[in-house]
């Protein structure tokens, strides 16, 4: 092994790449704030004009950045913070109490909308926690100012930057300073600071403990995107390790962007399909770019992320035709909210186990008004035939049939209004729950097609929160029993002769591309950066020796042995470039 | 003083949006504005007051407008509040 163990940290992989740069801290800890009289209140008043003053250009410059970067609607969220600070209201309680109690200025902003959150934090709208969340990045900012505390909102450029965790505001500041890449003591990689950092094609390491106790400013960091690893300080060899690594993975990207066209097949001539899971509509170009055969997998809950609330029917119905009109004439799989768990805020943020709470389909049959909302934007936009839709966390057939029955009243809805839809839409459910994936011959009989949801389906089987840092080595994606649980979801699809796609972090593991192979999945959705690779792997592999591989795994008994067995077989086949695929995987 | 219950009729309930505008609205007139809410009153042309009230589809408020415009800015609030913040 070149790396010297000592100086590397080990975090959770969330946005491919490797970036070499100095480490930037960026802290925003609020230092203590002092209760004590203050003589001057004249002047008091004036820093706090001063302060808010300041906070709103710079909320400001946040703000034409948001709507360049991310779109008007994703930037509302910074409009709101605005307001707060033109609100006259506000400043002249502010400004009173200043005179009244004679406290600094920053105790007062700090005591006075910290009532604010209180309420909303008391609230049972689920959404209301977010916004308290807002606020506080308001009240931080209003403070951090009025201390005339160098706020480094400048940050240097080409660094990494290293947080306990990041806000959207913050991810939005960092895009304009050319951040090579994030580090962060929190957050996994559905974080919203996840999500960016893949949209923007910025590596990202996050969940790593000790992050900001062990770098430094001006560190220099070789930071992993594949394999979730961060180095401190690192060695002349590892720099050139990583460097001639970063080298090579570009030619080779460029190589990969030739197959951009080309169809992916394997060597005896079976065909598949290589679809593009989508997180947040800016990767639109990037899906095309790459070759992607449609996409598989819209995760439509990053609507809801960044507007705050539920879009409306219209909002929606834009947006889902944007996508289907740019995809025509592939498919469109969109995905209802899958709302809970570890995505987005829950309505209960206090449920004692929300992995097996009021999450997916769960949540959504509870809310039926937002739920039919949805179908019905998902409906219209489906009237050129290439838009299918799916639901989340499915484990029974009433809720199949539930949906069902909302699809078809959403159905006569339009109709009495007039509004054209596809009455064919193409309707799927997600398998991710083993209760679902044992009855899969059964929900043949009442859905169109099968998407299998890998991150969820081991987090169930295995019991491992995959979030969980402390138990993240016991997710094994080729432990035994996902393997032989796949194995029969395949058999089980094919009585009833319904497709069924794979569409979880597995489908994008180059070690896993000959399992799935062979295992009979015929379509495979991935992070968009994936499917050329994914590509350059099937058109090299044939699928009977893929299939004889399977079967030797499913003998198997532990994860170490699958995997080793995988590895003799590439290394068996592909000489001369399993060095390149492998280099380059996270496992 | 004018007192009018309303109830929040729009899905989405009293999100951000509908709360900027009920204070932009309130801002053109000089007559105080409150809204009450389970017991909690609001000055209505504070947005992060009125961001503070968790008012989903079906909820029950009362406002109150006293001042020399009352009748006007009473008028222009609850036409907003009965067209379903313009969301319906």
């Amino acid at each position: 092994m070149i790396m010297k163990k000592t100086n590397v940290l080990k975090g959770i992989a969330t946005a491919p790449g490797i970036t070499i740069a100095k480490a930037f801290l960026y802290r925003k800890e609020i230092e203590s704030i002092s209760s004590e009289e203050i003589n001057d209140i004249a002047e008091a008043q004036i820093s706090l004009k001063e302060a808010i003053e300041k906070s709103k250009k710079e909320l400001g410059k946040i703000f034409e950045l948001a709507v360049k970067k991310l779109g008007e609607k994703r930037a509302a969220i910074f409009e709101a913070q605005m307001m707060i600070l033109e609100d006259n209201i506000l400043i002249d309680t502010l400004l009173n109490r200043i005179d009244k109690e004679k406290k600094a200025p920053e105790y007062i902003v700090h005591d006075e909308i910290t009532k604010y959150q209180n309420l909303m934090n008391a609230s049972t709208e689920f959404y209301m926690k977010e916004r308290s969340q807002d606020i506080e990045d308001i009240k931080n900012r209003i403070i951090r100012n009025l201390k005339n505390k160098k706020w480094k909102s400048k940050i240097d450029n080409d660094v990494i930057v290293v947080s306990e965790n990041v806000t959207p505001a913050d991810t939005v500041l960092f895009t304009r300073a050319n951040v090579k890449g994030y580090i962060t003591n929190f957050g996994g990689i559905t974080s919203h600071a996840a999500i960016l950092a893949r949209s923007l094609r910025i590596p990202a390491v996050l969940g790593v403990h000790e992050a900001t106790a062990k770098i430094e400013d001006n560190d220099l960091i070789i930071l992993d995107g594949y394999h979730g690893e961060i180095i401190i300080n690192p060695t002349e060899k590892q720099v050139e390790y990583y460097q001639d690594k970063i080298e090579r993975l570009a030619t080779f990207d460029t190589e990969l962007l030739t197959l951009r066209d080309e169809p992916a097949v394997t060597i005896d001539g079976q065909k598949y399909i290589i679809q593009a899971n989508l997180d947040v509509n800016e990767e639109i170009e990037f899906v095309i770019q790459n070759g992607a055969h449609g996409i598989g997998l819209v995760r439509t809950e990053q609507l809801y992320n960044v507007l705050e609330n539920f879009p409306d029917e219209e909002t929606q119905f834009k947006e889902y035709c944007d996508l289907a009109n740019k995809l025509y004439p592939h498919s469109v799989t969109i995905r209802a909210f899958d709302i809970g768990g570890d995505k987005v805020l829950p309505l209960d943020l206090k449920e004692p186990n929300p992995m097996l709470g009021w999450r997916g389909i769960r949540f959504l049959l509870d809310h039926q008004n937002l739920f039919k909302t949805q179908i019905k934007a998902i409906l219209r936009a489906s009237v050129n035939q290439n838009v299918k839709f799916m639901i989340p966390m499915v484990s029974s057939i009433a809720e199949v049939n539930k949906t069902k029955m909302l699809i078809d009243e959403c159905k006569k809805e339009l109709e009495e209004k007039g509004l054209k839809f596809n009455p064919n839409m193409e309707f799927g459910i997600m398998i991710e729950v083993p209760s679902a994936a044992l009855m899969i011959r059964d929900f043949g009989k009442c859905v169109s097609f099968f998407s299998v949801g890998t991150n969820d389906l081991i987090q169930y089987l295995l019991a491992v929160d995959r979030g969980n840092e402390i138990v993240s080595s016991s997710y094994q994606e080729f432990h035994p029993a996902v393997i032989r649980a796949l194995e029969f979801m395949v058999h089980e699809a094919k009585i009833t002769n319904t497709p069924m796609n794979i569409c979880g972090e597995m489908a994008a593991d180059h070690y896993a591309v000959p399992i799935i192979i062979g295992l009979g999945f015929h379509a495979l959705s991935v992070n968009a950066s994936e499917i050329p690779y994914i590509k350059k792997i099937i058109n090299n592999l044939s699928f009977k020796e893929c299939r004889v591989l399977v079967k030797e795994c499913l003998k198997l008994t532990t994860e170490d042995e699958i995997k080793s067995r995988i590895l003799k077989f590439y290394k068996e086949r592909f000489t001369e470039f399993v060095d390149k695929i492998f280099e380059n995987n996270n496992r | 003083m004018i007192e009018k219950n309303v109830k929040i009729i729009n899905n989405a309930g009293l999100h951000t949006r509908p709360a900027a505008t009920i204070v932009k609205i309130a801002a053109k007139y000089k007559s105080d504005f409150y809204i009450n809410k389970d017991g909690l009153s609001i000055n209505g042309k504070s947005i992060i007051g009125v961001m503070t009230l968790a008012a989903a589809k079906g909820s029950d408020l009362v406002l109150t407008f006293e001042g020399e415009d009352e009748h006007e800015i009473a008028e222009d609030i609850l036409s907003y509040f009965n067209r379903g913040f313009d969301e319906l």
